[in-house]
């Protein structure tokens, strides 16, 4: 693998000029939204410390935090597991559904189930699962994966969801009305939520003093499901505890406003006992989190709260869609949560950024993204990812820039070249640099020469 | 008082303009400069693509060439920002620690001497913001953690008389350069270059003003690429008098 795979996939989005704007426009006008609200709140950083010294308290402790969680849930008669990688979440699952020769799964947005593709798994053994989430469900139809983590299919526009529901609910191919689309998809939503025999939701905190799970959305239709359904199976990353039901107003100001700049979700749902009759299952996975746990110079990044404010905020984001990373999550966050996972793989996901900090910024948890792509570049290059042209480029430059004699021998040749250059544009073309862009031009004489010629005594 | 002069290797080579006028605007306000012969680079090319190891030999000539001075200014954010806060690269050795806390940019530096003699610029500036500059030297607010609180830049331009600073739809969006950026990810690079351009010309900029020259570099390869002509200075060009 070579650090150009991101690179790749983001030239292919780019190609489409005028999508891209749009794609870019629709997510800054999130992130516009986000600045208003955010900047209505006097204490909005007093809130960022706290959330990031509660959220950096409980990973400290989290072994403790998660068998109190699990106490607390089983007294009040949830069934809780606990999965080791996504096989296992996805066979506990299974396990629970084919007990009560369950078929029919309604699942509220998870990233958690992405990430162990549980969809596929559970297709393949003849559960019919239906996505309740509007977003999820137009990724699902067009056999996708989720471009953004809050918004999942916002990298199509809406006369590319018309031909989508055209197929599937019988629209006609030109609406784009989104409203009358929405409308059209509910009809069979509804009916899949009513005739479902168990229903799914992620889980946004899990609180270790209660054992209660806070599942925040804006649709309603986890909580549809999972009121109608006999069963209801939550899934949870080890990293979604919180100590105390008090640390939660914190997080919840956070929540919505970096998400998508409202106040909080329309439902912030609390689920804490089985409805009677009925069975209320908690998989609590870890599948890599406590590795990452282990890494002190990235451990941070299980802070997280999937608000997606990095991703609006990042330009590059914002112009390369959410699929050009190759991952579950994409944007900043995935940039550096993904290394962890397979450093190979998204060896290109650190350099998928200018470093221009602005992730950071936002983030409600205050998470250094800009300082760990800083510091996962250096680990790929030392792991042998970088693709051999960079890394004997960058060798070179390194014991040039390290002797002045080197540096001026190569500086000459370097700008003698640069003034040639503009007698062969073709082959500028051709280079990284001037594919778009001219090169500088440069003058017969360095600063240093100049200096030395006039200053140096 | 004695400033040690840093210019950044691709300042020196192709931009020696910029580097005249920063040492010109020094010695208006009656500061001493020297130039050390013995610089390089500060290393930020090699450890930004991830080669911190590469980097090193840079780093430490840095900090051999500069330690002996109180103050050491550059004229790029980046560049002091990479010796501020990735130096920790180099072990702590009392000449690190003092070099990392001396290195200081250009503007920042200005705004702590005695007024100058006032400039005239009678043009409209679109204000470019350095990313490095900006979130990691916190010089001024980012819009996303306020409204845009203006840094040691605006300042010095605000003196001028006859400027105009035009409004811009996003005040302090990325240019797309990103060192390495530009050249592992050329496509969405110039991209972000491009609209950068369109959102300085949509507001009727005369010229792109920048305390950056890595930005203005990548910028104004965009502008000639695209056309039609929009000038890029460095502020130390306005500050020495020069126009357009
Ligand atoms: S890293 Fe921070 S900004 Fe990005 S999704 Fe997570 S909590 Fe939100």
């Amino acid at each position: 693998m070579t650090i150009r795979d991101h690179a790749g996939a983001a030239e292919a989005f780019t190609a489409d000029a005028e999508r891209t704007a749009w794609h870019d426009e629709a997510l800054w006008f999130v992130r516009a939204k986000r600045d208003e609200v955010t900047h209505a709140i006097p204490e909005w950083e007093a809130l960022r410390t706290i959330a990031s010294g509660i959220k950096a308290h409980t990973l400290s402790l989290l072994d403790d935090y998660l068998e109190e969680f699990e106490r607390n849930a089983v007294a009040h008669g949830v069934t809780v597991h606990w999965a080791t990688d996504a096989d296992e979440h996805n066979r506990i699952i299974l396990g629970i559904l084919r007990e009560r020769g369950a078929t029919r799964l309604v699942k509220s947005k998870s990233m958690l189930t992405e990430e162990c593709g549980l969809n596929h798994y559970l297709e393949a053994q003849g559960i019919t699962v239906v996505d309740s989430d509007l977003g999820e469900r137009i990724v699902q139809l067009g056999h996708e994966a989720p471009s953004h983590i809050v918004m999942p299919a916002i990298h199509k526009r809406k006369a590319e969801v018309g031909a989508l529901f055209a197929q599937h609910f019988g629209t006609s191919p030109e609406e784009d009305d989104p409203n009358r689309l929405a409308d059209a998809a509910r009809g069979p939503l509804r009916r899949a939520l009513f005739g479902a025999d168990a229903a799914l939701t992620g889980v946004n905190f899990a609180i270790a003093e209660t054992g209660g799970i806070v599942v925040c959305t804006n649709e309603g239709n986890a909580d549809l499901g999972c009121h109608l359904a006999p069963v209801h199976i939550a899934c949870m990353g080890i990293e979604k505890l919180i100590p105390r039901v008090a640390d939660l107003g914190v997080f919840l100001r956070l929540l919505a406003r970096s998400a998508t700049g409202q106040p909080i979700t329309a439902y912030t749902s609390h689920f804490v006992r089985p409805r009677t009759p009925g069975q209320f299952h908690v998989v609590i996975v870890d599948n890599g989190r406590s590795e990452h746990l282990g890494r002190p110079d990235f451990r941070e990044a299980l802070a997280c709260i999937r608000c997606g404010a990095c991703l609006n905020t990042c330009p590059v984001y914002r112009r390369s869609g959410g699929h050009s990373y190759g991952a579950t999550i994409p944007g900043p966050i995935g940039a550096i949560l993904s290394p962890g996972i397979d450093l190979a793989k998204h060896a290109s996901l650190p350099f998928a950024s200018t470093l221009c900090g602005s992730c950071g910024d936002v983030c409600p948890v205050k998470i250094d993204i800009p300082g760990q792509l800083y510091r996962w570049r250096q680990l790929v290059a030392r792991g042998g990812h970088l693709d051999v042209p960079k890394r004997r480029a960058m060798g070179c430059l390194g014991r040039i820039l390290g002797s002045r004699r080197y540096y001026e021998w190569a500086g000459a040749i370097g700008r003698m070249m640069l003034r040639l250059a503009p007698a062969v544009p073709w082959l500028v073309r051709r280079t990284a640099w001037g594919r778009e862009r001219e090169l500088p031009v440069a003058p017969r004489e360095s600063f240093r020469d100049w200096y030395r010629r006039n200053r140096d005594t | 008082m004695t400033v040690a002069l840093f210019i950044p290797c691709y300042v020196d080579q192709c931009y020696p303009q910029v580097a005249r006028a920063t040492l010109a605007v020094l010695e208006a306000r009656g500061v001493e400069v020297v130039f050390p012969m013995e610089q390089t680079c500060c290393g930020q090319p090699m450890a930004n693509a991830g080669c911190q190891d590469d980097a090193r030999a840079a780093s430490e000539r840095f900090v051999r060439t500069f330690s002996a001075y109180d103050t050491i200014v550059a004229p790029s954010g980046s560049c002091v920002a990479h010796v501020r806060h990735h130096f920790d690269q180099l072990p702590p050795t009392d000449a690190v620690r003092r070099v990392r806390a001396r290195t200081v940019e250009l503007c920042e530096y200005l705004l702590t001497l005695p007024e100058a003699p006032v400039v005239e610029f009678p043009y409209r500036v679109g204000v470019h913001v350095g990313c490095h500059t900006l979130r990691t030297l916190h010089q001024g607010t980012p819009s996303e953690l306020g409204a845009s609180g203006d840094g040691p830049l605006h300042t010095l331009l605000r003196r001028m008389p006859g400027i105009t600073l035009v409004p811009l739809d996003r005040a302090d969006e990325c240019c797309g350069f990103g060192g390495s950026f530009a050249v592992d990810e050329p496509a969405v690079s110039a991209r972000m270059g491009s609209d950068r351009v369109a959102d300085h010309r949509r507001h009727g900029a005369e010229v792109m003003v920048s305390a950056d020259m890595s930005c203005l570099m990548h910028l104004e390869g965009i502008i000639r690429r695209q056309g039609p002509p929009l000038p890029v200075m460095h502020v130390a060009q306005l500050l020495n008098g020069e126009r357009p």
